[in-house]
């Protein structure tokens, strides 16, 4: 209340604390803002400047849209006669109106067009954020400003080629802000449409080679200037021109420049993948950086890029980072990669390898499917039977920590057991086992504090399956069965009952049975 | 340039940059809204102390309190290194460093971070300009001025006036105006004798 009394003051003063203290401490949602809405109605029209400035600045930040309904008027009188202070600030006010009321906008329409051609470019820069939010709103209004197109290019090329100007200079750039502005607003108008597109063509291309980029400013500009062009309808030199920027963007040393670039070539891999594969080393590079944001970045795009071509070198690098990334990204690194081998493996083998090289190094962050779909695969892949159950158990013997491989590990032994005992392979070294190294190692696998009642409940399923199997160490297997049997787990139990009671008929009856049970709970 | 250093006044060559960027990535169709708008802007110690808040979208206190302190923490976390863009829910938060302060943006969507990095450093060389080699004491001590100049830079979250000359010009003439406002004036005048 206080913040009211002061606004209302004479006192230059006390207003300028009274506005500070009201966008400070009051907002639109707030009944006492209303109560000021007349003191800046008559501040509007004050003939000093600075008070105008005032009320302008508070409607700008907190103004509801009832005041802005209310103002409009006044706003709009005062885009067209008033001095640049003022216009400039009024301009970025009708920001806000439109912002908050969108039908406002066709009263500033005119004004706006107007002030493009002002000389002052803090009013330049005013109109142009003003004409952009309308034509955001409204595509009639778009349309109509695309007749503006030729002026902008003009405004543009001014900055461009101007020479020194020392009240706008920044490292050498001509009034980096209203670039960059400027040609946000080509990018709306040019966006599907092909004729504001071609007269931008130039300007832009010009933009693109000459603007320095050695500081972070110059490469503001030339951001802006990619987005716009990968935006609209441009001729294909101009897109290479682009993602090259882009290219030498993930060159430069500053990690936020690396940052945006894979950040716009992601926004653009689907389309102008071509372009962007030339880039995949330097992609592949910044997984190693240090700051996580870059690895993620770094990630998606590589991801991106696998194709059938590049499918073995991009999977070594993939399978080094999962090694050594952050947690947060791992889970998302398995899937990817998991996609990805289903989509371009380029053989079974290698396919196989690729699924459990993940499994063993990042097993805790898989998805729950990849298991089912690991034996899916392994059932399919008939001939590689023997590889995959050997790799399996020499994995087993290492490691029965990671859940996902203990579980694969089990249902294969327990399918593909015999080829174990055989001791022979084709693919790979063949282990030399008896019946007993195979069962110790499902027995370890119930016993252990590690694995979860799914594992065991594999283990479990596994071992019995090895009872058609094997032919030595039946009682064995009867023995564990019976322990188990008595366990405390429910699944484990249930598991275990069926399975006993057929283990007591006949020997080619329980194989068939076995064998379909088996089907059934995998 | 200059240096924010809690109490004293330090010049050193670089400011660190840590602004921070915060935008979501809308889905593409044939028309979209682009999205360029400062939501807010904060500054605030490494102890996490805010110095100065400016908001451009209606939030209660609440909402304003919950975000303040959810963003001090993310950005106070970050390793000196690190990029000055992150995402977080749906921004792009710009983050700088220059001494002791961070001077924290969040922009929607498709606004260009490295813009809002020139803007922050833009109204950094201003405090400077103002104050004389700004340390953080002088925003401490001087907040309200450091409002009026953020005020005289940016307007509803865009800015207003590229020249530094004249932002720092109409700071001048205000503050002029705001000392004859004070002055007292002798009692033959307030009663309109002379």
């Amino acid at each position: 209340m206080e913040c009211v009394r002061m606004i209302a003051s004479p006192r230059y003063s006390e207003k300028r604390v009274g506005y500070l203290g009201a966008m400070m401490l009051l907002d639109e949602k707030q009944d006492a803002s209303l109560l000021i809405t007349n003191s800046i109605k008559n501040d509007l029209s004050n003939s000093n400047q600075y008070i105008q400035s005032l009320a302008l600045c508070t409607l700008a930040c907190m103004g509801s849209a009832e005041m802005c309904r209310d103002l409009a008027p006044e706003i709009d009188r005062l885009l067209r006669a008033s001095n640049s202070y003022i216009k400039k600030k009024a301009a970025l006010c009708a920001v806000h109106i439109v912002r908050k009321v969108h039908d406002l906008g066709e009263l500033f329409t005119k004004a706006a067009r107007s002030l493009l051609t002002e000389k002052n470019h803090g009013v330049v820069h005013g109109a142009v954020v003003l004409i952009t939010e309308l034509c955001e709103r409204n595509s009639e209004t778009l349309e109509r400003f695309r007749k503006t197109v030729p002026d902008l290019v003009q405004i543009m090329k001014g900055l461009v080629i101007s020479g020194y100007s020392p009240d706008h200079d920044v490292a050498g750039i001509s009034d980096p802000f209203l670039q960059v502005r400027i040609l946000r607003l080509l990018r709306i108008l040019g966006r599907n449409n092909e004729a504001a597109s071609d007269a931008m063509n130039d300007l832009l291309a010009q933009v693109a080679t000459n603007t320095d980029s050695t500081k972070t400013v110059g490469n503001a500009v030339l951001y802006e200037t990619v987005l716009t062009v990968l935006d609209i309808k441009s001729e294909s030199g101009l897109r290479v021109l682009a993602v090259n920027i882009l290219g030498r963007f993930l060159l430069n040393n500053d990690r936020n420049i690396r940052y945006i670039a894979m950040t716009s070539l992601q926004k653009i891999v689907g389309t102008d993948h071509n372009a962007v594969q030339r880039h995949r080393g330097t992609i592949v590079d910044c997984l190693k950086d240090q700051d996580a944001s870059v690895k993620r970045r770094a990630l998606e795009l590589s991801l991106a890029l696998v194709s059938a071509s590049n499918i073995r070198s991009m999977m070594k690098e993939l399978l080094s980072f999962l090694s050594s990334c952050p947690p947060e990204l791992r889970s998302q690194t398995a899937s990817g990669i998991f996609n990805a081998a289903e989509r371009y493996a380029p053989s079974q083998r290698w396919h196989i390898d690729t699924i459990l090289h993940v499994l063993t190094t990042a097993g805790g962050d898989v998805r729950d499917e990849t298991v089912p779909n690991l034996i899916q695969l392994i059932t399919n892949t008939s001939e590689l039977h023997c590889y995959t159950v050997h790799k399996l158990y020499r994995a087993l013997l290492s490691d029965i920590s990671q859940q996902p491989l203990v579980q694969v590990a089990c249902w294969c032994i327990g399918e593909y057991g015999d080829l174990l005992l055989t001791g022979e392979c084709q693919e790979t070294e063949p282990v030399q086992v008896t019946e007993d190294y195979v069962l110790d190692v499902l027995e370890t696998v119930l016993q252990s504090h590690m694995s979860s009642p799914s594992t065991r409940g594999f283990a479990l399923t596994a071992t019995m399956k090895l009872s058609t199997r094997i032919t030595e160490n039946v009682d064995r297997i009867r023995s564990i069965v019976s322990i188990y049997g008595s366990c405390i787990d429910v699944e484990l139990q249930q598991r275990r009952s069926p399975l006993w009671r057929i283990y007591c008929f006949s020997l080619d009856f329980k194989l068939k049975l076995i064998l379909d049970q088996s089907n059934k709970l995998t | 340039m200059f240096a924010l250093v809690a109490n004293q006044k330090v010049v050193i060559d670089w400011p660190c940059f840590w602004v921070v960027l915060g935008g979501s990535f809308l889905p593409r169709g044939v028309y979209t809204v682009l999205l360029f708008k400062m939501q807010f802007m904060l500054l605030f110690s490494r102890q996490g102390k805010l110095r100065l808040q400016k908001w451009y979208v209606p939030l209660s206190d609440k909402e304003k309190k919950k975000i303040t302190r959810e963003l001090v923490q993310t950005v106070l976390a970050r390793k000196p290194k690190m990029c000055s863009f992150l995402e977080w829910r749906d921004l792009k938060i710009v983050y700088k460093r220059y001494a002791s302060l961070y001077f924290c943006c969040a922009i929607e969507d498709q606004d260009n971070e490295l813009i809002t990095l020139e803007i922050i450093h833009r109204y950094v060389e201003l405090l400077d300009k103002y104050f004389g080699s700004v340390c953080e004491l002088d925003i401490i001590f001087n907040f309200e001025k450091a409002y009026f100049i953020l005020d005289e830079f940016l307007l509803g979250g865009e800015a207003q006036e590229t020249s530094k000359k004249n932002v720092l010009k109409a700071i001048e003439q205000a503050d002029l105006l705001q000392e004859e406002a004070e002055t007292p004036r002798s009692v033959l005048e307030e009663i309109g004798l002379t």
